[in-house]
């Protein structure tokens, strides 16, 4: 019983580790999807910056530079999106494909041309990357019974981007729903032309959405190579993105149902590790392949309107022409 | 909330609210506005009457900053001004309600007031500002009649209640000209008296409104001064009360050009279909249609009049099978069509009735389409082209010669694609394929918006020629002079319902005007 | 949309420029990391072209992106955007393996390669029309369902090719190999029976079923009256109810056509070279199809050049490991996401610019207006 218990508990640690990414992810798609662009270049940009950041942690060893720089290189490629999407008015989607493409070819080119490791970064130790954060008295009240356990093996020992993916659901969901500036984003994903007649710019106010939904993404790639990972391999993201691209759409666009979402996905990836092969009365044998589907095959079924009701931005994907 | 302007301390007349001098604007070959030239008493309301495409949106855009003029000057208040955006325009107290509401359906009513003025107020966090907000709208609320619930959603709310939203939010933003573009279009009768009583009490509070609209009733029922747009150009000022829906209604449809349509009495042939007491609810419950009936018979025209948005493009919409009614039912040589015997487009073509849509651009062809490949559109099945699944460019070319020579389009070169043909031969193609299928009924929906002069005389004679052979043909127009021309019959439309039919013998512009305006 | 430039300009010479673009960012990047773009390219184009065999597998790739290329252009005329090709792709190798796995004890081998064409593209087809029924009856996005369709397709396929199909006794996750003779020929096999040596190459069939089905695609688009009414809904919804279509039915067969091309890929790379179902053959040849058919302006023929194109970067790029300690085959990934931000995604970049060069050029000089 008690192994049962702790097997439990570290499942549900593996799913806050497996989560934060995709909630980082999950954020920076709300605030660029709010606005009206469709951003499935998450991938892309969590892949380049997982690179920038380990690259970085490698060469000079402070992993807070590391993750400023992989922002960087993530807000970048937000700029890129934007320059297309909003100041062209190309289509976003190819423009998100575009990129994703891109940073599978770019991440891997210059890892070879860096460090000759056949796309991969040095592997990193010690102070070079983010460590677990052990909260104070963890050892000691282990063994307390019940919230022993969950106090030192949930929540002590994460590191510090965990605690910013958590922190980034609250300030999104306080900048959405209680700001100036989160009253323009939602307006301007919903009706861009009330904004425009109010006497908002529309192009200043998607920039600065796609911005923000570069500077998650970076934190989101940094986790992945420096915190949670110790350097970069080659597609390291394996379809995250896309995955918080699902958990956003399944939480209908905010911020906490995003993170449940997140949450549940996270869960079902540290279920599927730990069940593989396992035979279960009525059901046999569990298929963690099939378990890893699962958050993708619930997108279609929510998006299809078969459970509750999908309410996308209604501007999404539509380039702002003042009509004419 | 400056209403100094009927107080101005120096005496003497104030300054106009606005004045235009020399206002032009072109979109690529359209001149959409010509040398318009505008003066609005402050304190008055204003209208603006004209056709759809008459240029009033393009001029009151211009003023909303929406646009820049490509010349001209602007003056609000005595003082000339630069109205580079919407934001300059805001800044000097100018408020919009737009034809199109600008509310974010998923935001409260609040919300929407405050979206871009919310710091202005001084809160702190958006709650703050949000509170503050509360305390003045309900002020303005009381003092201009305009009571509604502030913490509802949008999408929630009626259509009269959502543009009580936007009146509200010009007025909270320190509006105190208010521009409304069609305000009516989407009311109700009702909704439409209160919004008039609004706009009486704003005139009393010394707001001045410019109401832009092409429906007379309203012009007559509530502004100060009328001036008439026609083509891009501003024909005439007027005092209201010193003019007459008949005055208006010449302005502002005249075609002054006569057109040789050699209309001449023909006999009349059986009835091919009848209309019984068709209605139609759009979204949101109002209604489209309110009971029209009529019967139509081969060998006549029947003209369907009335100012354009009064039900006609629902009426040919459901006659072609496009929407289905939401009661009563059309009788088309025993067939009985209805809202629980729907027919789609193809049955109802089945049937020998075409029809030439209002809306060539988006309906009446597709055009990226070459001339030949529109000229078979809805008739890809016709034993004409060969009822199998090729589709051989040499038929759909050789069609399409044939009907340009038939129908003199020009240029006649089946390849080229319908956009570069002008709007005329477009017309034509349109007519030619819909003509050609040899129908017992056609439905004609604004058969010379944008047409040349010599492509309408040809149209009208093509439209006599049909009926000589015995078509029926029903012909949607907003162009009064040829409902006038070539009808043997005109029926009027105003605001969903039939306002009655009349004899080519009884039909004169005055009476015509008048249902047309609603009064009758 | 409302491009003022003759049609050679829009089709031939944007798409070049577009391209040219593109091969100039990769250029820079090249440089950066220290090596000569133009001998990258020298040994790129003798890579995909010069060298033994090379040409074959020039080909070969390129018959992957034809099929994918076209299933993206057909959606494209219905204005539907196909991102699932992938997905179609892996489902239409499922099919075929299911078939051969379960029949080639059975049947001859000739008769099983019959089948199995119409299998692909059915299986791929019903990958595809199942977001295209979503999208037309439940309103969810084709783009976002095909995304998640090809997560879910590579789930299936992971799921049986490490279970149920995998080869007993082995660890790899693959099923055994098809039974001899069930395979498609390869060209030099062919040219061989009839007395010409020609290089080994995995160039198989399946390239002659490609351009086969380009010109289907040809006839279909624009020769047939469904594809007249599909680039109607495409280009105007409200002419295609007037003409008296349903916008709903022609969404939901586009969308399993588009599918079923792209099922087809997998005869090239499933029964044309492996003999065998293995995981990942799809390797994102899906998603290059996007790139081919936006430049190949979703013409066939446009397609056939764009899909050369890649093919010649695909072949040229994995010489690039040889003769390179540097750069790689990844490379060509790169230049493809270039190439579809350019021609696609920045495709009105350059017109203004092209357009007020080609007015000042070929305009004859009006008087004063």
């Amino acid at each position: 019983m008690e192994g049962l218990w702790l097997q439990f508990l570290l499942t549900i640690d593996a799913t806050l580790r497996v989560a934060t990414p995709l909630i980082l992810c999950a954020m920076a798609g709300i605030f660029s999807e709010r606005s009206g662009i469709i951003d499935i270049s998450l991938e892309g940009k969590m892949l380049m910056s997982a690179f920038a950041a380990a690259s970085v942690a490698a060469v000079t060893g402070q992993p807070w530079l590391a993750l400023l720089v992989a922002i960087g290189v993530s807000v970048f490629l937000s700029l890129i999106h934007g320059f297309a999407c909003i100041t062209h008015r190309g289509n976003q989607v190819v423009s998100g494909l575009a990129i994703n493409i891109l940073a599978s070819g770019l991440t891997v080119t210059l890892g070879i041309a860096f460090f000759a490791q056949g796309g991969q970064t040095p592997f990193l130790k010690g102070d070079q990357r983010f460590s677990p954060i052990t909260l104070p008295f963890a050892d000691t009240l282990r063994d307390i019974p019940f919230l022993g356990p969950i106090y030192a093996e949930v929540i002590s020992g994460h590191n510090i981007i965990v605690w910013i993916a958590l922190l980034a659901v609250v300030v999104t969901s306080l900048v959405m729903m209680r700001t100036r500036f989160g009253l323009r984003l939602r307006a301007v994903g919903e009706k861009p032309e009330a904004v425009d007649t109010a006497g908002i710019s529309v192009v200043l106010m998607r920039y600065q959405a796609v911005l923000i939904a570069g500077v998650l993404c970076g934190i989101a790639g940094a986790y992945l190579s420096i915190a949670h990972g110790a350097g970069f391999v080659r597609e390291m993201t394996a379809g995250k993105g896309y995955i918080a691209l699902a958990a956003m759409i399944f939480g209908n666009w905010r911020p906490l149902q995003a993170l449940y979402a997140c949450l549940m996905f996270g869960f079902l990836d540290a279920v599927a590790a730990r069940v593989q092969g396992l035979e279960l009365p009525l059901i046999g044998e569990v298929s963690s392949d099939l378990i890893l589907a699962l958050p993708y095959v619930l997108t279609v079924i929510f998006l299809a309107g078969f459970i509750g009701r999908a309410t996308p931005p209604a501007s999404i994907g539509v380039p702002y022409v003042k009509e004419r | 909330m400056t209403k100094t302007t009927q107080h101005n301390a120096r005496g003497g007349t104030p300054p106009p609210a606005i004045a235009l001098s020399g206002i032009s604007k072109t979109f690529g070959a359209v001149r959409a506005n010509d040398d318009i030239a505008l003066t609005v008493t402050p304190g008055h309301i204003h209208g603006i009457v004209g056709e759809n495409g008459a240029g009033k949106s393009t001029l009151v855009s211009i003023l909303y900053g929406f646009y820049q003029a490509d010349s001209g000057d602007i003056a609000i208040n005595g003082q000339k001004v630069q109205i580079k955006s919407t934001a300059d325009a805001i800044k000097l107290g100018i408020g919009m309600v737009h034809q199109h509401f600008m509310l974010v359906p998923t935001f409260t009513v609040l919300e929407n007031i405050i979206l871009g003025h919310e710091h202005r107020k001084g809160g702190k966090s958006l709650d703050d500002e949000i509170a503050l907000a509360r305390q003045e709208l309900s002020n303005l609320a009381q003092q201009y009649g305009l009571e509604v619930d502030f913490d509802a959603l949008v999408a929630d709310l009626s259509v009269g209640l959502q543009q009580r939203v936007e009146i509200l939010k010009t007025l909270y933003r320190g509006a105190n000209i208010l521009i409304l573009d069609e305000p009516t279009g989407v009311l109700t009768p009702q909704e439409t008296d209160q919004l008039f009583e609004i706009l009486a009490t704003l005139r009393q509070q010394g707001v001045t409104v410019l109401l832009i609209t092409h429906k007379l009733r309203e012009i007559m029922a509530i502004t100060d001064d009328v001036s008439v747009m026609r083509g891009g150009k501003m024909v005439a000022h007027l005092t209201t009360a010193k003019t007459s829906p008949e005055e208006l209604a010449e302005l502002m449809v005249g075609r002054q050009v006569l057109i040789n349509a050699d209309f001449h009495d023909a006999e009349k042939g059986e009835v091919c279909l009848v209309a019984d007491n068709i209605t139609l609810t759009g979204d949101g419950g109002i209604p489209l249609l309110r009971g029209i009936s009529f019967d139509l018979r081969a060998g006549e025209i029947l003209g369907v009049a009335g100012v354009s948005g009064n039900g006609q493009t629902e009426l040919l919409e459901v006659l072609s099978g496009i929407t289905p009614p939401t009661s009563g039912e059309i009788n088309i040589g025993g067939q009985v069509i209805g809202a629980h015997q729907p027919a789609t487009p193809n049955d109802v073509k089945n049937l020998g009735l075409a029809h030439v849509p209002e809306d060539r651009h988006a309906m009446g062809m597709v055009l990226p389409f070459s001339a030949a490949e529109s000229a078979v559109l809805g008739y890809e099945r016709q034993a004409a082209l060969g009822d199998s699944i090729w589709f051989g460019p040499d038929l759909l070319q050789n069609h399409c010669a044939e009907l340009m020579q038939d129908y003199d389009i020009r240029p006649a070169d089946p390849a080229l694609k319908c956009n570069l043909f002008s709007g005329g031969n477009q017309q034509k193609l349109v007519l030619a394929r819909e003509m050609s299928a040899a129908p017992k009924i056609l439905l004609v929906g604004q058969p010379t918006r944008g047409v040349d002069i010599g492509a309408i005389e040809f149209i009208y004679q093509r439209l006599i020629a049909m009926r000589d052979q015995g078509c029926a043909i029903l012909l949607v127009s907003v162009e009064l002079d040829e409902i006038l021309t070539l009808s043997d019959r005109v029926m009027v439309m105003n605001n969903g319902a039939s306002m009655g039919i009349v004899d080519k013998k009884d039909a004169d512009a005055q009476s015509i005007g008048l249902m047309m305006a609603g009064v009758v | 949309m409302s491009s003022t430039l003759p049609r050679w300009i829009d089709v031939g010479v944007m798409p070049l420029l577009n391209i040219l673009a593109a091969f100039i960012v990769s250029g820079i990047i090249i440089a950066m990391i220290g090596e000569n773009p133009f001998t990258a390219l020298g040994v790129m184009l003798k890579g995909a072209f010069v060298y033994k065999g090379a040409l074959g597998y020039t080909l070969f790739y390129t018959t992957n992106f034809i099929f994918t290329g076209l299933a993206v252009a057909v959606a494209f005329h219905a204005t539907l955007f196909n991102i699932g090709g992938e997905g179609q792709a892996m489902m239409g190798g499922l099919g075929i393996g299911l078939l051969v796995l379960a029949l080639d004890a059975v049947l001859p081998a000739f008769l099983l390669i019959l089948l199995a064409i119409p299998v692909s593209a059915l299986m791929g087809a019903a990958w595809g029309a199942v977001p295209g029924y979503l999208q037309a009856k439940r309103g969810s996005h084709v783009v976002i369902t095909t995304i998640m369709f090809n997560f879910i397709a590579s789930s299936i396929m992971v799921w049986l090719l490490a279970g149920t199909l995998m080869q007993p006794g082995q660890m790899a996750p693959e099923t055994r190999d098809f039974a001899e003779g069930v395979g498609l020929l390869k060209f030099h096999e062919i040219a061989a029976m009839l007395g010409i040596k020609v290089a080994r190459s995995p160039l198989n069939l399946s390239f002659v079923i490609a351009l086969a089905a380009a010109f289907g695609v040809w006839v279909l688009i624009w020769r047939t009256r469904l594809g007249y009414v599909i680039r109607a809904t495409g280009h105007s919804e409200k002419a295609a109810i007037y003409a008296g279509h349903s916008p709903q039915r022609i969404i939901i067969i586009t969308m399993a056509i588009s599918g079923g091309l792209a099922g087809m890929m997998a005869l090239n790379e499933i029964l044309g070279v492996q003999h065998k179902l293995i995981l990942d053959f799809t390797s994102g040849f899906g998603f290059t199809g996007i790139a081919v058919a936006l430049m190949g302006r979703n013409h066939p023929v446009g397609i056939i050049f764009a899909s050369l194109l890649f093919g010649a970067l695909y072949q040229g790029g994995a010489e690039l490991d040889f003769e390179f300690k540097t750069i790689t085959r990844e490379m060509v990934l790169m230049i493809q996401g270039l190439i579809i931000l350019f021609s696609g995604a920045l495709v009105y970049m350059f017109n203004p610019m092209v357009e007020r060069l080609y007015h000042r050029v070929f305009t004859p000089q009006k008087g004063t207006a």
